[in-house]
């Protein structure tokens, strides 16, 4: 019986049409488009200005005090404008754009092939470096890496748990990532053991990879301390909490941190990027994205260079958005939590796990009708919440009985509106009330 | 050109799962039961069940679409489910306009009054059947028998209490020969399960046969349209109760298996008791709902002055039901204790 998490889930159809093709670098672009705001949190200030030429992997943008994150340059060029640029939703955001001229690298960084086992970094240096090459959570909420691992002294955490479930239909690209990296990833977890004092790590992955779950478990033989836990195919199983319930078998509790239970995860892609940023100097410039859809003519897993614009990818992809008939949508990352793209101009950005094309009948909604109190919503919630009853709440605007009914547990998965015979917008109403409901339990 | 691109929040993938899908799920797994019922009584079973059918189907479309004034809603196919059970609760030989009365109050009363799908507070079927059970106790509770069959043995022993009816159903037929000092012995003697489950007894036209039945929930289970929580609670606490009583004095009481393949039962628990909008949404709240069916439906058959007591009981629940879905929640992930 394989591991998982115990409340609620379903089982949409995996999709994974990307899964047997291998990373290739994804031709640079003519000009990128890189946006100060890659993380949660405060956004980075530029520290380039206009006709300014960088190199790949300078810094041009500078972490602000608080939670931020640095941004470097991910080609080199000149810098063409610093003005504001929109974001995939249309919102004005603070970016460097660059035209791309030639492909030079800061010769600091390491960019061979050579993997180094047996790496001596002190917590310190260690941290330094993580936070100066603006690593970031690559699974999709781009939360600052080193603030994540800055938990204080005797706090109790000793387990890592390596996210490499990947639960999002069409997404394969940290599934390539653990075949095509896994040595690399391993030895980024023990640099994380020995930087934050860890004894034990698990990496978890859904049973639908098996190469990958057998490639990691033959190379963590030579590993101390590191297990590969197969996991039972099931969505959210990628959920941080599911993920460590899955894994542990506990629950972190309502409104407390996976850290207050001793554990912490981190993405298979973002474990990648701190090896590199430790070993080879590598600030995070590029990451790879799964490019698909189920009538692009040209899909695969590619390592993009970060504000690569959105359009360059559908051009390559070979969809060409002007002369569509048919409704489409443009998702950032996986279909149940990406973000639909309104603005095509926009850029690749470091939680950017994948452009998803989805067309014709897999773009629209269905029609809203009656909810029918089927209590489906309620089984697959893996919070174990009732999602009808919070949809009609968040539309009577009952924001007390919505904190009463624990709306702020919701991760947003959107497994109540996958499973709605009714097709409502559960999560829609949710979300925007989840929103309120969280300023007005602040300030109380 | 214009812009096809759309915008909408996640998730962007949606289930197979329509309410129209659903209700021609239940529709499916009336079916065997239908047809058993054929095969005993001829054509009429089906021409009752579309008579109620059409019905139920016409008068929803009229309230919706003159009373209500809201677009056409006969297309979720719940008015033809609505329509099946309750010519399912019903003697095939009920007159056509008794039907036709109690398929108005049904869809009319129990159903539209509250707004249609998903807000009755009742079981639109029950509602129409105790309509008519109330109104026409005689045409409701005779039912036509099976000749040579266990139905017609056990009316048999018991004609001489009984004969103002043309037969009755091994409930009311046990209860009656009770009642009037039978032994147990002969009683049993004359049950043949074989014959309940295979649709050889006397009843309401889809009650009849324990096997289409339980066909029909087995489909149901697989195609998820109903979780286990609601049947095996009302079937498990009649079979405790009834074993418990059996155990308590065998001269008086008959045990489970007799209880669980007679009456409504099966037709209740699997089809009518798990009706989305009058029974609870969470899985815990369904177990309380079931076991507070099954306790009341056998209060009323072994004290009660009806033989059967599975319509009344459910309707009774289902009034609880807004209560268990206030109180009784869900397990939540990480809850503080």
């Amino acid at each position: 019986m394989l591991k998982s998490f115990t409340i609620g889930g379903i089982h949409p159809s995996e999709n994974k049409l990307t899964a047997d093709k291998a990373i290739e670098n994804f031709p640079l672009p003519t000009k990128v488009v890189i946006q100060l705001n890659q993380n949660i949190g405060a956004p980075a200030q530029a520290v380039v200005k206009r006709g300014d030429k960088v190199l790949v992997g300078q810094l041009i943008g500078q972490s602000s005090n608080g939670l931020s994150c640095n941004i470097h340059s991910s080609v080199s060029g000149t810098v063409s404008s610093t003005d504001p640029v929109f974001d995939k939703g249309g919102r004005p955001v603070p970016a460097v754009t660059i035209t791309v001229e030639g492909d030079q690298w800061d010769p600091s960084i390491d960019v061979s092939d050579t993997i180094i086992r047996n790496i001596n970094i002190d917590s310190q240096e260690f941290f330094k470096r993580i936070s100066e090459k603006g690593i970031v959570g690559m699974g999709g909420a781009m939360f600052p890496t080193f603030n994540k691992l800055s938990f204080p002294k005797g706090s109790g955490v000793d387990t890592l748990i390596v996210n490499g479930v990947e639960c999002e239909p069409y997404l394969t690209a940290d599934h390539r990532v653990m075949l095509e990296h896994g040595e690399e990833i391993l030895i980024g977890t023990k640099l994380m053991q020995k930087a934050i004092g860890l004894k034990k790590i698990f990496i978890g992955i859904e049973e639908n990879k098996p190469d990958a779950i057998e490639h990691l478990t033959e190379l963590a033989k030579s590993y101390s301390d590191i297990e590969i836990v197969p996991l039972k195919l099931k969505y959210p199983q990628g959920g941080e909490k599911q993920l460590i319930e899955s894994i542990t078998g506990k629950q972190v509790p309502s409104g407390k941190l996976p850290s207050d239970i001793g554990v912490i995860v981190q993405n298979v892609s973002t474990v990648f990027a701190i090896y590199q940023a430790i070993q080879k100097n590598r600030p995070l410039i590029d990451r790879v994205v799964t490019i698909t859809g189920k009538r692009l003519p040209h899909t695969g897993n590619f390592l993009v260079r970060l504000g690569t614009p959105i359009i360059d990818i559908l051009n390559f992809a070979g969809f060409d958005a002007n002369s569509q008939t048919a409704p489409y949508k443009v998702v950032s990352g996986g279909p149940m939590m990406g973000a639909a793209i309104s603005n095509v101009e926009s850029a690749v950005l470091k939680g950017t796990s994948g452009v998803l094309v989805l067309e014709d009948n897999d773009a629209i909604r269905h029609k809203e009708l009656e909810c029918i109190k089927c209590g489906k919503c309620i089984a697959a919630c893996p919070m174990g919440l009732e999602p009808y009853l919070l949809f009609r709440l968040c539309e009577l605007k009952r924001y007390d009985d919505l904190i009463a009914n624990h709306i702020i547990d919701c991760i947003e998965c959107g497994c109540c509106t996958f499973t709605c015979p009714a097709a409502l917008p559960l999560l829609d109403q949710i979300r925007v009330g989840r929103a309120l409901a969280r300023k007005i339990a602040s300030k109380k | 050109m214009e812009n096809r691109l759309l915008v909408t929040s996640s998730p962007h993938l949606h289930g197979k799962d329509t309410t129209q899908r659903i209700m021609l799920d239940v529709i499916i797994a009336l079916i065997p039961s239908l047809i058993v019922s054929c095969a005993v009584f001829g054509i009429m079973p089906l021409t009752m069940t579309l008579v109620s059918v059409v019905t139920c189907v016409l008068v929803e479309w009229f309230v919706q679409r003159y009373l209500l004034k809201g677009q056409s809603t006969i297309n979720n196919l719940s008015a033809v489910v609505t329509g099946m059970l309750l010519a399912f609760n019903v003697p095939y030989d009920l007159p056509i306009w008794q039907l036709i009365l109690g398929a108005i109050i049904a869809i009319g009363v129990g159903k539209m009054t509250f707004g249609g799908l998903g807000r009755n507070p009742f079981n639109p079927a029950l509602v129409g059947r105790v309509f008519l059970l109330i109104s026409f106790p005689v045409t409701m509770t005779k039912f036509p028998l099976w000749q040579n069959s266990a139905a017609e043995g056990l009316s048999g022993a018991t004609s001489t209490a009984v004969d103002v009816f043309s037969g009755a159903t091994p409930l009311a037929a046990v209860k009656e020969a009770l009642k009037n000092n039978i032994p147990m012995e002969t009683i049993i003697d004359q049950v043949d399960y074989m014959n309940l489950l295979i649709g050889m007894k006397g009843g309401s036209l889809g009650e009849l046969a324990a096997l289409a039945l339980i066909l029909g929930g087995v489909y149901l289970l697989i195609r998820r349209v109903i979780t286990w929580h609601t049947p095996v609670a009302v079937l498990g606490s009649m079979a405790v109760m009834a074993l418990i009583l059996q155990l308590a004095n065998p001269q008086l009481y008959m045990g489970p298996l007799f209880h669980l393949l007679t009456g409504g039962a099966l037709l209740g628990a699997i089809f009518m008791a798990t009706d989305y909008s009058s029974s609870p949404m969470t899985h815990r709240g369904m177990l309380i709902y079931g076991v507070g069916i099954g306790v009341i439906t056998m209060l009323i058959r072994v004290w009660g002055a009806y033989p059967e007591g599975m319509s009344f009981a459910i309707l009774i629940m289902n009034a609880v039901t807004p209560l268990i879905n206030k109180y009784v929640k869900s397990r939540r992930f990480g809850a503080i204790k």
